[in-house]
C-alpha cells in the first residue's frame, strides 16, 4: 500500500441496523404498542431498532432454533399469522407478540426399554395424538411449512417412519401446540417418534460397530501418540503424501496403497 | 420488496459481462490459479485480520499479562465483577450439586449426560434456553473415522494439516481416537443420521480432508445433535436439572483451591444464586457476538465469551485466543441478512469471486482463512470492493454461474434455503449475484485444558468453544461438532472420576470468591481505572436514536 493512501474501511460494523439513507418508515405495533421501524427489516430487528433488548425470544437469529415464533394480524385483518421473528420481515400495521415459551406436555421415557411396540409406546405416552380432530390448524400454523397434521395421521396410523421423516425439519418453537384443539403437543411426541426411528426402525451402521471394537481395544492409542511425538516437518511429510479418497469412490469399497494405518 | 439498488445493479453489469468466458473456462476446469504454500503465508500474514497489529492490544493483568488479543476480548479479560464478593453471603446455599456445568450447547449436555450416566447429579446453568448455542447452526456435519479406507490416523493429519500444525497433539489424539465412539454413542441416542439403505453412513469429504468422513442429518447436522442430546438430558431430569436464563457470572473456589462452584444470576429477577459443586464444567461457547474489529457473525445470541472471563480471573491460561475463524462468505447485502453464512456448497458448485469490475481475483476454494485474505485484500488494499448504501463492504458472489454449469434450476434445488433468504428480499440469487464479505465465525482459542478435559484448576472441567487447542489457528468443518462431543464427554466423566478422590476429604471446606477481589486489586495496580463490567451475557443492538432519550450518565 502507498504510503500517502489513506486506508479504506468499511463504515458498517457489526450486527446493529443501518437503515439505509432516506428508509421508508412504517408502523408496527409491537404488543399492541406502535413504533416506526424502518421497511425491510425482520420482526427481530424491527424490535431491536425500536429499543428493546432481547433476553427471551431470540437465539440463534437464523432460523433454526425455534426461540422466537410469532403470532402476528394486521390492522383491520381478522386473519392470526405465524412466522419466527428472525425469518419474517416486519409489514407496516403487523399487530405483533412472540411466544418466547408454552407449556407444552414431554412425558419422561426410557429409551433403552421400551415396553411394547414403538406404537404402543406412543399411545401410552401420547394418547392425546388419537384424538386429533383433524382441523389442520397446526400446519396452517408452522412457520417452517411442515404438513404438521399430516405426520399426526401417520402417527396414528402407525407409519413412524414417515411421521419421523416429515418432522425432520422441525425447530421446536412450539406454536403449533399453542394452536391445537385438541391440546397436543405435536412436536414433542414427533421429537420422541423420531428418536425412534432413528435408534429401532433406521438399521444401525455395521462398519461403525466394527470400529468402535477396534477403538476401545485400544488399537490407535500407539499410533496416535507417535503422531503426537512426530515434529512439524515430519506432520508436514506425511500430511502432503496423504492419498485422497477419489470423489466418486464407491462407498465402503476403496482401500488405500497403504493400509499399515487402518 | 426492491432488490438491489440502480447504483447496485449497474455494477452487477461488470460481473454478467464477464459471466460467459468464465463459465466457458470454468467447463474446461480452468480455474484461477490456487496459491503456493509460500503465497498462502504471505497473504495470511498481510490481510488476515488476526495477524494486523490495529484492532488488538497486549493484556495487563492475568496468566497471559503481556500477551496481544482482540481488543474486544482484552477488555473482557480486564473486566470487572457484576458483582461485589464482599456482599455475597457464601454460607446461603441455594443449590448443592455433585457437578455444575456451565453452558447447554452440545458441549454442556454431553457432559451432564455422562457425569449422571457415572452416578452424579447435575445441575446445567444456562444464560438462555437449553439448547440455545453455535451447536443448533451447524450445517454442515460430523467427522469420524469408521470407514474401512480410513482411520484416527488420517483423520489426525488432516486436524493438524488444516491448524497449520499449530494444534495441541494430546487433544487432536483425543479428538481423532474418540471419534467413532461419539457417532456410536449419537446412533444409539436414536439420531436419524443420513444413511445408505443396509445401515452404512452416508460419508462425504469436507474442506481439508483426505478420507470421506463427514456424517450428517440433513442439512441441520447440529440441531439434530442438539434436540436428541437435549431430549434425553430431560428424560433424565431427576438426576439433571437445568436452569434457564441463569448464566453463570463467577467460580466459586474453596478454600483448598478447589473448584467448588459459581454464582449464578436470574436474569429474571435479578437474584444471584450460590451454587456449591463438587466439581464443575465450563462450556459456554465463543465469542462471536464481540463483533471482533466489526465483524458481523454467524453466531448464536449469546456468544458473548462468558467463560473465559470467570475462568481468567481464576488463574486459568488461555491459549491461540488472537486466532478467530472468519467465514469467508458473509452475506453484507441486504442489511437483513448481515452475518448469514453462505455454505462453501455455494463455491464447491462452482460460484466464483468476483471483484467491482467483474474479475475474478482469487481460487474460489481456498482455505477458509485464506480465502477471506483473499476478500479483504481486494476491497482494502486494492480498492476493487462493492461499497453497499450503508457503507459496507464486499464482492460478488457470481451464484449465477452454478446454473450455466450445472443447468437451470440448480440453485433452488440444491439451495433453497438460500435461494428463500434472498428472495425473499427481492433477489433471485439463481439471476444475480451475492454480496459477501468474510463474517465472524468461530473462536479457535480458549481457556487451556488437558486431554481429560481437566484445567490447571482443580476441579474444573471444560470443553468446546471456549477452549483452545484442538483445532489450533484454523478448523476444518465438521470438527466442531466432534470437538464439543468428545471433550464434552470426557470432562464429563472425568469430572464424576474426580469426584471420587474429593470424596475422602474433609467436608465444609469454606467457600471464596477472594480470586475475585485479588483479580480487582491487579486491576488496580496495573492502572486499569474503568474496566468494563464483565461477563457481557448479552450483546446490545439498541439503536443510537434511543439510546440518546435513554438519558444514560456516561459512568452509571
Amino acid at each position: 500500500m502507498a504510503k500517502d493512501k489513506k486506508p479504506i474501511k468499511p463504515l458498517a460494523t457489526g450486527d446493529k441496523t443501518i437503515p439505509p439513507e432516506g428508509a421508508k418508515m412504517i408502523p408496527i405495533y409491537i404488543m399492541g404498542r406502535e413504533y416506526m421501524v424502518p421497511e425491510t427489516l425482520t420482526i427481530m430487528k424491527a424490535t431491536e431498532y425500536a429499543g428493546y433488548q432481547y433476553m427471551r425470544g431470540c437465539g440463534c437469529r437464523g432460523g433454526i432454533c425455534g426461540a422466537c415464533g410469532t403470532f402476528y394480524r394486521f390492522l383491520g385483518d381478522y386473519k392470526l399469522k405465524t412466522g419466527l421473528a428472525c425469518q419474517t420481515v416486519a409489514q407496516p400495521n403487523m399487530v405483533i407478540t412472540q411466544l418466547p415459551f408454552f407449556p407444552s406436555n414431554r412425558p419422561d421415557y426410557d429409551l433403552e426399554k421400551m415396553e411394547g411396540s414403538p406404537h404402543e409406546e406412543l399411545r401410552r405416552l401420547y394418547p392425546e395424538v388419537f384424538k386429533c380432530v383433524g382441523c389442520g390448524t397446526c400446519t396452517r400454523t408452522c412457520p417452517m411449512d411442515i404438513d404438521v397434521m399430516d405426520y399426526i395421521a401417520l402417527m396414528k396410523r402407525g407409519d413412524l417412519k414417515g411421521a419421523a421423516i416429515k418432522s425432520f425439519d422441525c425447530v421446536m418453537c412450539g406454536l403449533c401446540a399453542a394452536r391445537c384443539p385438541a391440546q397436543i403437543s405435536q412436536f414433542t411426541a414427533a421429537m420422541f417418534v423420531r428418536r425412534i426411528y432413528g435408534k429401532y426402525i433406521l438399521p444401525t451402521a455395521e462398519h461403525l460397530k466394527k470400529r468402535v471394537e477396534a477403538v476401545k481395544s485400544g488399537k490407535y492409542l500407539k499410533m496416535l501418540d507417535e503422531l503426537t511425538k512426530k515434529s512439524a516437518d515430519e506432520l508436514k511429510k506425511l500430511y502432503t503424501e496423504r492419498e485422497r479418497e477419489p470423489d466418486m469412490a464407491e462407498p465402503g469399497k476403496w482401500m488405500p496403497k497403504d493400509i499399515s494405518h487402518l | 420488496m426492491s432488490g438491489y439498488t440502480p447504483e447496485l445493479k449497474e455494477l452487477i453489469k461488470n460481473v454478467e459481462a464477464t459471466r460467459p468466458q468464465r463459465v466457458e473456462r470454468a467447463r474446461k476446469n480452468q480455474h484461477f490459479p490456487a496459491m503456493t504454500m509460500d503465497q498462502r503465508k504471505e497473504w495470511l500474514s498481510k490481510y488476515h485480520p488476526d495477524y494486523k497489529p490495529d484492532g488488538r492490544r497486549a493484556v495487563k493483568v492475568g496468566p497471559n499479562k503481556g500477551e496481544t488479543f482482540p481488543e474486544e476480548v482484552v477488555n473482557l479479560l480486564e473486566s470487572k465483577s457484576r458483582i461485589n464478593p464482599k456482599n455475597i453471603d457464601l454460607a446461603k446455599i441455594d443449590y448443592e450439586t455433585d457437578v455444575l456445568v456451565i453452558g447447554a450447547g452440545g458441549a454442556g449436555t454431553a457432559a451432564a449426560l455422562i457425569a449422571q450416566e457415572n452416578g452424579c447429579k447435575v445441575i446445567v446453568a444456562t444464560k438462555l434456553r437449553h439448547g440455545d448455542s453455535n451447536t443448533v447452526m451447524a450445517e454442515g456435519g460430523i467427522q469420524g473415522a469408521d470407514q474401512e479406507c480410513d482411520s484416527p490416523y488420517y483423520h489426525y493429519l488432516d486436524v493438524v494439516g488444516g491448524g497449520h500444525f499449530s494444534n495441541q497433539p494430546d487433544l487432536v489424539a483425543g479428538l481423532t481416537n474418540d471419534a467413532p465412539l461419539v457417532i456410536y454413542w449419537l446412533e444409539s441416542l436414536g439420531l436419524m443420521f443420513d444413511k445408505h439403505h443396509d445401515g452404512r453412513m452416508l460419508v462425504r469429504h469436507g474442506g481439508g480432508t483426505c478420507r470421506k468422513r463427514m456424517h450428517s442429518a440433513g442439512d441441520m447436522t447440529g440441531a439434530e445433535i442438539m434436540r436428541v442430546l437435549r431430549d434425553e438430558a430431560r428424560n433424565r431430569s431427576e438426576d439433571i436439572k437445568v436452569l434457564e436464563f441463569s448464566p453463570a457470572v463467577e467460580l466459586i473456589l474453596n478454600a483448598d483451591g478447589r473448584c467448588s462452584g459459581a454464582v449464578l444470576y436470574n436474569l429474571e429477577t435479578k437474584e444471584y444464586y450460590i451454587v456449591k459443586a463438587k466439581a464443575v464444567v465450563m462450556a459456554t461457547g465463543g465469542f462471536g457476538r464481540l463483533h471482533i474489529q466489526g465483524f458481523p457473525t454467524t453466531n448464536h445470541y449469546g456468544a458473548t465469551a462468558d467463560g473465559i472471563v470467570m475462568v481468567y480471573r481464576a488463574g486459568v491460561k488461555m491459549k491461540d485466543l488472537d486466532s478467530t475463524q472468519y467465514h469467508p462468505t458473509g452475506v453484507v447485502y441486504p442489511e437483513q441478512n448481515i452475518g448469514l453464512l453462505i455454505t462453501e456448497k455455494v463455491r464447491g458448485l462452482g460460484s466464483q469471486l468476483i471483484n467491482i469490475n467483474g474479475e475474478e481475483f482469487c481460487f474460489p476454494l481456498e482455505p477458509r482463512d485464506i480465502e477471506s485474505s483473499c476478500i479483504i485484500k481486494e476491497c482494502l488494499e486494492k480498492g476493487k470492493g462493492i461499497t453497499t448504501p450503508v457503507g459496507r463492504m464486499g464482492v460478488w458472489l457470481d451464484s449465477p454461474m452454478i446454473e450455466a454449469l450445472h443447468g437451470e434450476g440448480t440453485v433452488r434445488k440444491e439451495l433453497p434455503a438460500k435461494y428463500i433468504q434472498f428472495k425473499r428480499y427481492g433477489i433471485d440469487i439463481s439471476k444475480e449475484p451475492m454480496l459477501v464479505y468474510p463474517t465472524l465465525h468461530y473462536q479457535n482459542g480458549g481457556m487451556m485444558i488437558n486431554d481429560n478435559a481437566g484445567t490447571t484448576l482443580p476441579g474444573l472441567y471444560a470443553a468446546g468453544e471456549v477452549t483452545g487447542g484442538v483445532h489450533g489457528r484454523n478448523r476444518l468443518m465438521g470438527n466442531s461438532l466432534l470437538d464439543i462431543l468428545v471433550f464434552g464427554r470426557r470432562a464429563g466423566m472425568n469430572a464424576a472420576e474426580y469426584l471420587k478422590t474429593v470424596k475422602g476429604q474433609k467436608s465444609g471446606v469454606k467457600l471464596t470468591l477472594e480470586h475475585v477481589e485479588k483479580f480487582e486489586k491487579e486491576l488496580a495496580m496495573a492502572g486499569i481505572k474503568e474496566p468494563v463490567v464483565g461477563p457481557m451475557i448479552l450483546p446490545e443492538y439498541t439503536p443510537d436514536h434511543v439510546k440518546a432519550r435513554q438519558y444514560l450518565s456516561p459512568n452509571p
